[in-house]
């Protein structure tokens, strides 16, 4: 085949296409994945009930505020590198400092409290619950994500899979953040920031494999 | 590319044209250097060519059009290298000269053969593309010859053209 050939049937009658549909369908993405995780977490574990007072509001809202200083950048992003090219315009340092600052805000937590109660702090009640449940929700919308970038382009597929992970790991720990009642810093910061990181730990190794085009 | 984006056919004719030029050369320089033919070259021109067309509307339109043609033209010539690797390495050595004294001019065919591709595909979408783009009818006449709604036609068109895509690149890989 020549290539001339190629290109006048590609040309011919050539459709308008619209290139905002990148960012609309990563946002419909992002919000059905999020549905899926609020949803699954109701479903299968129900809501809260503690949460009567005003004040013992703030500690799941600092979990939720949280996973979303994670979401909000990842999912940005996300959306630059699932077009081609994409990854000259993305610092996965950027991403990395709310980790950081969780974890200065756990040292400052630790620091108040004396050694003998650390482990109770880490380990709280229910940290298998949450080791296990947060990769699990993750998955559908992880599945939505990765079948949403497959209909763009990117270029760096490892790096895109970890940021699809990376964000289906913080929608997953939001929804199930409305469960858990764990509030300690450092139980969260451990565990949560734990499964989100090995979520997009997956996604990494996930990625070349699923993202082909 | 932004009057292609919109469906201007000769604007988008046009900007392939310079394109394949540019791909092409890409190509070549960077084949030849590791000793693979014109005609790979080609494949992969053609291969790009179809992978700009199909996911065009990840083009960004207040980006520079160059970065994002050579980062899709790059990650195409990574996955083909990848892919032909085992293939190439176990050539015999007497063959290299062959390779090597393939001629490059300008009209290169590629080693697709459109009409053994569309041969391939579902009998709807092999009608739609002939239609629509092989014998330039409009997409109303399209419809009324094969017998589709319109939309139909648009539908099957479209995932014809990611078919053939796909189908380049695994024809490769046997």
């Amino acid at each position: 085949m020549k290539t001339e050939d190629l290109i006048s049937m590609l040309s011919t009658n050539v459709e308008p296409v619209d290139h905002r549909r990148v960012v609309r369908n990563l946002c419909l993405a992002l919000m059905a994945g999020a549905a899926a995780a609020v949803g699954t977490v109701y479903v299968v574990f129900g809501p809260r009930t503690d949460l009567t007072t005003m004040g013992s509001l703030v500690p799941p809202l600092l979990k939720v505020a949280f996973t979303l200083i994670i979401l909000v950048p990842g999912s940005i992003y996300l959306t630059r590198l699932a077009r081609p090219g994409g990854e000259r315009k993305s610092s996965v340092a950027l991403v990395a400092l709310p980790f950081l600052g969780v974890m200065l805000l756990v040292a400052v937590s630790l620091g108040f409290a004396p050694t003998s109660h650390w482990k109770g702090r880490f380990l709280g009640d229910e940290w298998l619950e949450c080791l296990i449940s947060i990769p699990l929700i993750a998955i559908v919308p992880f599945s939505v994500i990765i079948w949403t970038v497959r209909q763009m382009a990117p270029t760096n597929l490892a790096r895109t899979g970890a940021f699809a992970g990376l964000v289906a790991g913080c929608l997953s720990a939001t929804g199930y953040a409305l469960h858990c009642a764990d509030d300690t810093v450092p139980f969260f910061a451990l565990w949560y920031g734990g499964t989100i990181a090995l979520c997009t730990y997956a996604g990494w190794r996930l990625g070349p494999k699923l993202l082909r085009w | 590319m932004r009057a292609s984006l919109a469906g201007d056919a000769h604007a988008y004719r046009t900007l392939l044209n310079r394109l394949s030029a540019n791909l092409r050369a890409y190509y070549k320089s960077r084949l030849a250097r590791i000793g693979r033919s014109a005609t790979e070259a080609e494949d992969l021109t053609q291969e790009a060519l179809m992978a700009i067309h199909t996911r065009r509307h990840t083009y960004d339109p207040a980006e520079a059009l160059t970065p994002w043609v050579y980062a899709i033209a790059r990650y195409k010539l990574i996955d083909h290298l990848r892919r032909t690797r085992a293939s190439m390495t176990d050539l015999p050595i007497e063959d290299a000269e062959e390779i090597l004294a393939q001629d490059d001019f300008v009209g290169t065919e590629s080693a697709n053969d459109l009409t053994k591709l569309l041969s391939e595909l579902p009998d709807k979408m092999r009608r739609a593309i002939q239609a629509v783009k092989l014998d330039g009818l409009s997409v109303v006449e399209a419809a009324s010859q094969c017998g589709m709604s319109e939309s139909a036609v648009k539908v099957n068109v479209h995932r014809g053209l990611k078919a053939l895509t796909a189908s380049i690149g695994r024809e490769k890989r046997i």
